[in-house]
């Protein structure tokens, strides 16, 4: 994150950067310069989502990966998805449906120029990788609908009752040898390696063992990262085209090193305005960001001394702080393990368990949800769960709605308001106590 | 009275009972019997039949369910139906239930099942996943697993054994129910005027709430009511609905549209009945059977996978041609992913096909019927007059 030096309000393109970020900006940059390449240099295209992504499998066939929800929270944080989703709708598509989609297609309809402003290549191979939400399957059939190509579906059977059962697993691993893998084999003309595989997962599991140490650095008091707002950007190696690369491997390492001078400094987080001075609320936050408004958001948080100390949605592509690691000792199986604990693979209750283990691990004062409009996968059912966790931890929550991509749904003055409000019961409750 | 119209009233007081006295009836009458609630779309209904309990399909509380509570379990912008099965359950409307199955229709649904661990704990809860894979040695194998994993549950719930004999007598009774609906449409797609929607509707209706036996009587002396007598023919279009197949219109939405000038012909209410498009072999290994005709016997929807592009959306295509009809109008429910997003593809396939189509949203508890009516009335008035 930005190393901020001078006290005037910055926007986060006058901050010196720190070298993780640099590192991080340039493999970002590589990539969508990659993908623009990508079929002059005779490389194959794959389009797939975050949750349950097969990096390492799909590094494996010399192809590159494209991830339209990451194009469309690039988008969202530039500005343009408005547009696109207006021209989506113009299309035919319904104002009800996920705007990530909507985002994703209008910006196809409108040449297809990726959020940096080059080209984005059309995909050989649309990898469903259909892990913890329906629509993945529809927004790829929308895709392959317009595109024409390959598509290989990967079905992620849901975690319902908290545990994942031979019979799911073998389901995806023989999914994935008897279709998955042979499609790649026959879209980028490349035999599988399997020893690849483990090397590529090898890689994985150092960058995994320290993002966990990063994500959990803020069990210190002051908090030395924001786990939603600033984790957002922590995760975005590990959850895109980077897992796998000794590149991710290298920027988590200089990310956890930043880190640790941070803690050994006493610092807090660094937010777009600065070093946050006074830590006063810690908070754990359900639901995914607005990107449209990212730093107006994020600066109701730190404005008020408020710091997100733990978060589920830097774990839609990943529960690596519950344990799991790549393992190369068994790829497949382990690729599966990897997708059927995604975030929103799990149920509701094991979702609550995960909000009620933060809430206490990480001292929280209490939890707060952003419900998403366009997201069911993460939102329906939030509000039980609200209720469950302030029963079963006695901290109060607050409930916010905005949208991930969409501007129309985010109303600043109507979040601010509740987050003021919440930020007094807090007061008011430990007054109480 | 006429004894398709008493078939017809039974169906209606089932319909608008919430309290459910019918199946608290069946319940009781022999202790230890057990009902297991079901969500649309499809669940293997042969299997709780199997296991001697009722299958009980809960599809939402319709338009005549104030819901109160239930709105406080859920964020603004999603559809209707999971509020008010909430609302039924936090009203002890379903406190008869045994177990609930929430079959992957979508998200909502999917959540809903975590919903009613935590609100009901001490009921058996299954989330009903089924195969997205068709290759027998993929998704056949691991719903085999699944339907396995099912009947212990139940026969671990009633305190019973599911012989394969008990599956296949309920597969067989649900193969006979399946080509009785299945009747019940040709004949309303070949004399609609005999047939009102509404009336169809109501008979599908109480195939969620009856025991299979009795519902496949029902439909038998329905229609052997409705072929020995007439109706008085309008001079209406043919339509087919889509997007239905979960949360339900009101019934007066139904009756709107026919009023308006659409015979409706052909739809996706209740898929349930139908699902399954071939009847399951009754010989061999029956959970095998089952997963078999699963993978290559079963309808198309916009809650499924399609691995074939060229494919896409001529399930409805064939659905217009199967039943003569001369277009189709989608009425989604608001929010609804599925319905919705499947929609622009549906489209292009009418588009392709040179069929008409108008589209409109609506929710279980919607009032106002004007501008439905108006919109099917200009639809029916484009086709008759100019064929578009």
């Amino acid at each position: 994150m930005n190393a901020i030096t001078t006290s005037k309000p910055l926007e986060p393109r006058d901050a010196k950067k720190d070298q993780s970020q640099i590192k991080q900006k340039e493999m970002i940059a590589g990539n969508f310069q990659e993908l623009t390449d990508a079929h002059k240099q005779g490389k194959k295209v794959s389009y797939t989502f975050v949750p349950g992504n097969l990096n390492e499998l799909v590094m494996c066939f010399d192809m590159v990966g494209n991830y339209p929800e990451i194009n469309a929270l690039q988008n969202g944080m530039r500005k343009k998805t408005g547009a696109y989703i207006m021209e989506a709708e113009r299309q035919g598509h319904s104002e009800d449906v996920c705007t990530y989609v909507k985002s994703d297609l209008g910006m196809v309809k409108k040449g297809n120029i990726g959020p940096t402003g080059q080209p984005l290549p059309e995909p050989d191979l649309l990898l469903l990788s259909y892990t913890g939400c329906f629509t993945f399957m529809k927004w790829f059939e929308l895709l392959r609908h317009e595109y024409k190509c390959e598509t290989a579906m990967l079905h992620v059977p849901y975690q319902a009752d908290g545990k994942i059962t031979d019979n799911m697993r073998n389901y995806v691993v023989n999914q994935l040898k008897q279709d998955v893998i042979p499609k790649l084999e026959k879209i980028s003309g490349v035999k599988f390696d399997i020893d690849r595989l483990r090397e590529y997962l090898r890689e994985s599991a150092k960058a995994e063992e320290n993002l966990v140490w990063v994500l959990q650095s803020a069990k210190h008091k002051p908090s030395p990262i924001d786990a939603y707002f600033g984790a957002i950007y922590y995760v975005g190696p590990i959850f895109s085209a980077f897992r796998g690369t000794r590149d991710a491997t290298e920027y988590y390492r200089l990310l956890r090193k930043e880190i640790q001078e941070r803690i050994d400094q006493g610092l807090g987080p660094v937010t777009p305005d600065g070093v946050m001075k006074e830590e006063k609320y810690r908070l754990v936050t359900e639901g995914p960001p607005n990107y449209t408004h990212m730093y107006e958001f994020w600066k109701m948080f730190y404005e008020d001394g408020a710091v997100n100390v733990a978060s589920t949605y830097t774990k839609v592509g990943g529960t690596y702080d519950f344990g799991f690691r790549h393992d190369p000792e068994h790829p497949l199986e382990s690729l599966a393990n990897y997708c059927l604990s995604c975030y929103t693979n799990l149920s509701l209750p094991e979702r609550v368990k995960m909000l009620v283990t933060y809430i206490n691990e990480y001292q929280a004062d209490g939890l707060l949800i952003n419900s998403i409009k366009s997201c069911n996968s993460f939102s329906a059912g939030q509000l039980l769960m609200m209720r469950e966790v302030e029963k079963q931890t006695g901290k109060p929550a607050a409930f916010v709605e905005t949208d991930l991509v969409d501007p129309r749904y985010f109303s600043a003055a109507n979040v601010k308001n509740r987050l003021e409000s919440y930020f007094q019961m807090i007061d008011q409750k430990r007054h109480a106590a | 009275m006429a004894i398709s119209d008493q078939i017809i009233d039974r169906c209606q007081n089932l319909y608008e009972d919430l309290n459910f006295t019918n199946a608290r009836e069946w319940k009781a009458a022999v202790p230890g019997r057990k009902v297991i609630g079901f969500m649309p779309i499809y669940v293997a209904r042969e299997m709780i039949h199997a296991a001697g309990m009722l299958p009980f399909g809960i599809f939402g509380g319709g338009d005549q369910l104030e819901v109160i509570q239930g709105d406080a379990y859920y964020q603004s912008y999603i559809c209707r139906i999971p509020r008010s099965t909430i609302e039924l359950e936090l009203t002890k409307r379903l406190d008869f239930i045994d177990g609930m199955l929430f079959p992957s229709t979508c998200d909502v649904i999917r959540n809903l099942s975590g919903m009613f661990q935590m609100i009901r704990p001490g009921i058996y809860t299954r989330y009903f996943d089924v195969p997205q894979n068709y290759m027998d040695n993929v998704g056949g194998d691991y719903y085999v697993m699944e339907l396995q994993e099912l009947r212990e549950g139940l026969e671990k719930l009633g305190g019973i054994k599911i012989t394969d004999d008990d599956l296949r007598n309920a597969i067989a009774l649900y193969n006979d129910n399946r080509q009785l609906v299945n009747k019940l449409y040709d004949l309303r797609a070949a004399q609609p005027w005999k047939i009102p929607a509404t009336e169809a509707y109501l008979l599908e209706r109480a195939g969620m709430l009856l025991p299979v036996e009795e519902h496949s009587q029902m439909l038998i002396d329905y229609m052997a009511a409705i072929t020995a007598g007439d109706r008085p023919r309008r001079d209406n279009c043919r339509v087919v609905l889509s997007g239905m197949f979960c949360e339900q219109p009101p019934l007066n939405l139904i009756k709107s549209i026919e009023l308006a000038g659409c015979y409706i012909v052909n739809d996706d209410f209740m898929l349930v009945n139908r699902w399954l498009t071939k009847a399951v072999p009754v010989d061999g290994d029956p959970i095998r059977s089952l997963a078999t005709t699963f993978l290559h016997h079963s309808v198309k929807t916009s809650a499924t996978f399609e691995p074939n592009e060229d494919e896409k959306g001529q399930y409805l295509v064939e659905a217009v041609r199967r039943s003569s009809a001369e277009g189709v109008i989608f009425a989604a429910p608001s929010f609804c992913d599925p319905a919705l997003l499947e929609r622009p593809m549906l489209m292009d396939a009418l588009n392709g096909a040179n069929i008409p189509y108008i589209a409109f949203k609506y929710a279980e508890n919607t009032g106002q019927m004007q501008p439905i009516r108006e919109q099917a009335g200009t639809f029916a008035d484009s086709i008759k007059l100019w064929g578009v």
